[in-house]
């Protein structure tokens, strides 16, 4: 047996139910532990505690999303080795939820958007054919709400403050709206999924969306998307970023080191 | 422990030189304590009281804050996604013990800010078993099993310490702190169970962290000549040596159930005391990490140097934001 | 590092309805929304709560501890407020 077969690791989902929930798993996955990176270290200790909160909130969704793909389509010998084993080009997250901390701002800005496009993904998951994704959703919604709150309440207070952190909110927003595209768009993997009625289509609340945010942009000091030419995309094709490989490297350690065990 | 004198003599002789007090009040407040009065924040107290329980009430805040740095070094990496959200949730308790013990503390009239201030300029002291590096994972068990453990154990009698905020934060403390040693302890299990890699990993560990444990119950009785004072105010209600021997007592058939060895050739039950005999505690390795900071203590505060740095700015734009909203509203 | 704009709210858990308000500890925040977002992270994770109150802890009006023997000491000596005061003839129920 050669190396590679001997090599516990996840295999590559072959349906569109689970080609898609991995998506959803890997999103939350991804953007909760880069949230993780800040326990311990956030810029207030009331801060450390929320940061964490929405964290945890964000791993337990992808746990409950990659513990429900293996019931369906048999990749993994449990959800850790699904979530931590396999190749960078396997994970099917959007870019922008791999963007660096940076700062509060950064921070901040990244989960409004987020989290205000993860209401419209999920939202479109309460009809669905399968009753277990329909109820993680449901559950995840109450959490969420809870994000676009917090995140809200300070992208107005970091937008409308002083004048470096609306230049840091400004800075933040230049840096991240080229990502917020690839959230929206009706590729081939959410087109299967809306055809085999495991979600509807989200993204055509993308221009409602727009209007959403742009309209809390304006309530924060004023704020105004950057003029974008395009809008940078390929993570849901398992093409990243500089930013995944670091994040993989941490969080696939002690699973590769050590493969097979349990801990 | 958290709540152990850890100034050096001098410090200690300076800090009490300034305080003068009433002989009438020390009388009458002494007699409240032991008529098992509980003290709340706008009663009239001694100085020297206020002094001492806003050193360890804020030097126990410190250590719950500093105590979030080594096992975050392992929140990226946890192995599992179960093991990384349980860790994620302790640590969080940390930061919140760290708020509930600052909140107490301020009761006294010392702002959090100023007491914060004292940590990052090195002035304030805390628990020096955070000044140990967690290199594995390992570390993430024994650091619940053993620092929790005696942490439960130093916690529960100042549930009933004489000053009310202290007290009441500790019972919170204590209450959600009850799963914090047992997660480290089924950590520690699994490895123990596991291959012999993983077993070598948990006896490492164990080896490293055993007798800094220990030190955390403060200085022998023997060499510690102020808790006499603290004792007769309630704020203290056993001594370090036997907070320890009971601590040692409750782990050793932990360890011994797991097939670990606890790195103490001398140890030895004492039938006619009912307790262990244990080897000699470097006191010296104990003293020189106050001093010096150990090998992480330069780190740690750096650590939380950087995130009150980032805090500044964050903390300007809420609140000229809010001074925004009021004047607006009072023009409305 | 000290400011004025830096307030402590004390925090009023309600942990389900039909129970009062009971103090849990204290917050601090520049704001309401933000002290309340607080309170929620710091005191709120294992379920305790069902409502919350915040009040800025400067806004409370609280009596004077040396003032606690004229206040309630006079209190302490009219036993006749309390229902176990009064004996009730063997054999009378529902009293």
């Amino acid at each position: 047996m050669s190396v590679a077969e001997k090599y516990i690791g996840a295999k590559t989902p072959s349906k569109p139910e689970t080609i898609y929930m991995l998506r959803l798993a890997d999103n939350t996955l991804i953007l909760g532990q880069r949230l993780s990176e800040m326990c311990g270290h956030a810029p207030e200790m009331e801060l450390d505690i929320a940061l964490t909160n929405i964290s945890l909130d964000l791993i337990g969704q992808a746990k409950l999303l990659f513990e429900h793909i293996l019931t369906l389509e048999d990749l993994a010998p449990n959800a850790d080795v699904l979530a931590m084993t396999r190749p960078l080009e396997q994970y099917t997250n959007c870019l922008f939820v791999a963007q660096p901390n940076v700062d509060f701002a950064h921070i901040m800005l990244k989960q409004y958007l987020f989290s205000t496009m993860q209401k419209l993904q999920y939202e479109a998951l309460l009809e669905s054919r399968d009753e277990t994704l329909a109820a993680i959703a449901e559950k995840s919604l109450k959490e969420i709400a809870y994000h676009i709150r917090f995140a809200k309440t300070w992208l107005l207070r970091l937008g409308d403050g002083t004048e470096e952190s609306r230049t840091r909110m400004a800075d933040a927003l230049d840096c991240l709206w080229r990502f917020t595209g690839e959230m929206f768009v009706r590729d081939a993997g959410l087109a299967d999924a809306v055809n085999a009625g495991l979600s509807t289509d989200f993204t055509q609340h993308y221009d409602g969306w727009t209007l959403e945010v742009e309209s809390v942009f304006t309530e924060a000091g004023g704020l105004t998307p950057p003029e974008t030419a395009r809008m940078i995309m390929g993570g849901h094709q398992g093409q990243h970023d500089d930013n995944l490989g670091h994040i993989l490297a941490d969080m696939q350690f002690m699973q590769r080191s050590y493969p097979g065990l349990k801990w | 422990m958290y709540s152990t004198d850890l100034r050096t003599d001098k410090e200690k002789k300076s800090a009490d030189q300034q305080i003068l007090d009433d002989a009438e009040l020390w009388d009458t407040f002494q007699a409240r304590i032991d008529n098992g009065d509980t003290i709340e924040a706008k009663d009239a107290m001694p100085e020297k009281y206020r002094q001492t329980l806003t050193r360890q009430i804020s030097q126990h805040a410190h250590s719950e804050i500093i105590g979030q740095l080594p096992e975050g070094n392992w929140v990226t990496r946890a192995p599992t996604l179960k093991r990384k959200l349980i860790l994620l949730a302790k640590i969080q308790d940390e930061a919140g013990h760290g708020l509930y013990l600052y909140s107490a503390a301020e009761t006294l009239g010392r702002s959090r800010d100023d007491m914060v201030a004292d940590l990052l300029s090195g002035k304030a002291k805390y628990s020096t078993i955070f000044n140990y590096p967690t290199p594995t994972w390992a570390d993430i068990g024994t650091i619940g099993w053993l620092v929790d453990g005696a942490a439960i154990v130093n916690q529960i009698p100042l549930c009933r310490c004489s000053y009310g905020p202290y007290a009441r934060a500790m019972v919170r403390v204590c209450k959600e702190e009850s799963f914090h040693q047992r997660q480290g302890y089924e950590i520690v299990t699994t490895l123990a169970r596991g291959s012999a890699e993983q077993k070598a990993m948990a006896q490492d560990s164990l080896n490293r962290f055993w007798w800094p444990s220990l030190m955390m119950f403060g200085p022998s009785d023997s060499a510690s000549t102020h808790s006499s004072q603290n004792m007769k105010w309630n704020i203290k209600r056993h001594s370090n040596d036997e907070l320890r021997q009971r601590f040692i007592d409750a782990t050793i058939p932990q360890a011994e159930f797991l097939g670990l060895t606890i790195p103490d050739p001398d140890l030895k039950w004492n039938e006619e005391r009912g307790s262990y005999d244990h080897g000699d505690i470097d006191w010296d390795e104990f003293w020189a990490v106050i001093k010096d900071g150990g090998i992480c203590g330069k780190d740690r505060i750096q650590a939380r140097r950087a995130a009150a740095k980032d805090g500044v700015w964050v903390r300007a734009a809420a609140e000229a934001y809010a001074a925004k909203q009021s004047a607006k509203e009072q023009v409305a | 590092m000290s400011n004025n704009n830096w307030h402590l709210y004390e925090v009023f858990i309600r942990s389900k309805n039909g129970l009062a308000h009971k103090h849990a500890g204290s917050v601090h925040a520049q704001d309401a929304e933000t002290a309340i977002l607080s309170a929620r992270d710091l005191y709120t994770r294992r379920g305790e709560a069902s409502s919350l109150w915040i009040i800025k802890s400067s806004d409370i009006i609280a009596s004077d501890p040396g003032e606690a023997g004229e206040l309630y000491d006079p209190s302490d000596d009219k036993i006749y407020r309390h229902s176990t005061f009064y004996t009730v003839p063997d054999g009378v129920k529902n009293m």
